[in-house]
């Protein structure tokens, strides 16, 4: 790698928060760069449940969260920040001037006086389920997420799970799908009532087929499935035609190296003080699910309000002496400008 | 103390004895058995510590409660025997107890 990049603020993660932090940040002239792990912004609203409506960002009644992650991309194109993607950072060391530099797996050198964590459950996993052999069709005809709905359209599709992810995506791709197996090893359900009501009136009306049991075995060739093997259902062992699978059986969220920068943990979670979450080192924040402080709560539009605040702390620490000037961007001359909706004079 | 045996997948028995009060994961990973990890520390938030209990001692142990339940979907090969380690407090009347560890968690 050539050269270490510098920049004022480094944010590790590029979900809703971190994004939204750099609009926070750039409005007080605050040049930011992002690190995340996936291939794209957006975190786990863009990896994990794209297509999913959000209920409670404020002013929007619905909106699916990748469509969220969209208009905050559109929100903070004014600020120009910068991306590296399929990254995780590595180590961090402090400089004598006060700096951090943050090093990547890929040993990329950043160097920034602050460095923001808005690295929501950590780096996440789906957790593989119990089932023997799914390895080789892992990524091939076994999917741990829905990217793209089409991707299982006129497929036998064998959605395994008792939770939220399982019961709604039997119920979405249950249109596009040739057919839809749900199977959870008992009849009670973690997901949600209604979705659970929904899905076995459409079993009462043959759209689909809810067995109790376990995958207990898999059948194809070259990654591609043709069958699955149920048991411990009523029926005994028996074979389905799947040639799509779809399980969910959780994630595993790790911190990852973070844990080990020195920083105070609450169980895996990163205690931040509510006035400017800043972390036990100063001049490192931690922002949206990953921090931890009495009353926390994980909601996306809690991590707006914490890198409002944060903002006004990192820019005492960027420009220190500096006036901070409060502003709102419906009246300010000076923010309109930033924010390219007023012509410079 | 109350005895309890855990028999790891591989057939080899751990006798152990365990205090009233503590959970049988507790004493699992106490004394080393292997096969159990427990990797939420007993918060009932994995399930790694999948046991099955033995058919003599079902009806005594009882059944897991709805938030048990709920984490069971994520063990393998789950029976209707299975019960998370943790959430099975010893007593006296649990003295004996055989419990048999998975092949693997999760």
């Amino acid at each position: 790698m050539t050269g270490t990049i510098r920049t004022d603020v480094l944010i590790v993660g590029a979900g809703p928060i971190g994004l939204f932090a750099v609009f926070e940040l750039g409005l007080f002239d605050m040049k930011c760069h992002l690190i995340d792990i996936l291939d794209r912004p957006g975190g786990q609203c863009a990896e994990l449940y794209p297509e999913k409506p959000i209920y409670d960002i404020p002013g929007w009644p619905s909106i699916s969260a990748q469509g969220l992650v969209d208009k905050l991309l559109e929100q903070i194109a004014p600020f120009k920040p910068d991306f590296t993607y399929n990254r995780m950072v590595s180590s961090l060391e402090k400089l004598e001037d006060g700096s951090f530099r943050v090093t990547t797996d890929e040993n990329e050198v950043f160097e920034a006086k602050v460095v923001v964590i808005a690295a929501g459950g950590g780096s996440f996993q789906p957790k593989r389920p119990p089932i023997p052999g799914i390895e080789p069709y892992e990524g091939k005809s076994v999917f741990y997420s829905v990217r793209r709905m089409e991707d299982f359209r006129g497929h036998d599709l064998v959605i395994v799970g008792g939770g939220d992810s399982a019961l709604d995506w039997t119920l979405n791709l249950q249109p596009v799908a040739k057919s839809v197996t749900l199977v959870h090893r008992r009849p009670e359900f973690r997901a949600a009532p209604d979705s659970v009501n929904k899905m076995y009136a459409m079993q009462e009306m043959k759209q689909l087929e809810f067995r109790v049991g376990q995958v207990a075995g898999l059948a194809g060739a070259d990654g591609q499935l043709s069958s699955a093997t149920i048991k411990g259902g009523p029926e005994g062992d028996i074979e389905v035609p799947c040639t799509r699978m779809l399980p969910f059986f959780g994630l595993t969220m790790k911190l990852g190296p973070i844990a080990e920068w020195g920083l105070n943990l609450h169980e895996n979670l990163i205690p931040v003080d509510t006035e400017k979450f800043q972390t036990s080192v100063p001049g490192i924040f931690a922002v949206g699910d990953i921090n931890w402080y009495p009353g926390k709560l994980k909601l996306i539009l809690s991590g707006f309000h914490e890198v409002a605040l944060m903002a006004q702390a990192a820019k005492r620490i960027i420009s220190p002496g500096e006036r901070i000037v409060f502003q709102y961007t419906t009246s300010s001359t000076s923010l309109q400008k930033k924010l390219g909706v007023l012509e410079a004079s | 103390m109350t005895k309890l045996t855990f028999i790891a997948h591989d057939g080899t028995y751990f006798d152990v004895d365990a205090e009233n009060g503590s959970t049988v994961m507790e004493n699992a990973i106490r004394n080393a058995v292997p096969g159990i990890e427990a990797e939420c520390g007993g918060a009932c938030a994995c399930a790694t510590c999948h046991v099955y209990v033995d058919e003599a001692w079902t009806a005594e142990v009882g059944e897991p409660e709805a938030m048990e339940e709920d984490m069971l979907d994520f063990a393998y090969e789950v029976q209707p025997n299975s019960r998370l380690s943790c959430q099975i407090k010893v007593r006296d009347a649990l003295d004996g107890l055989v419990v048999r560890v998975p092949e693997r968690q999760g």
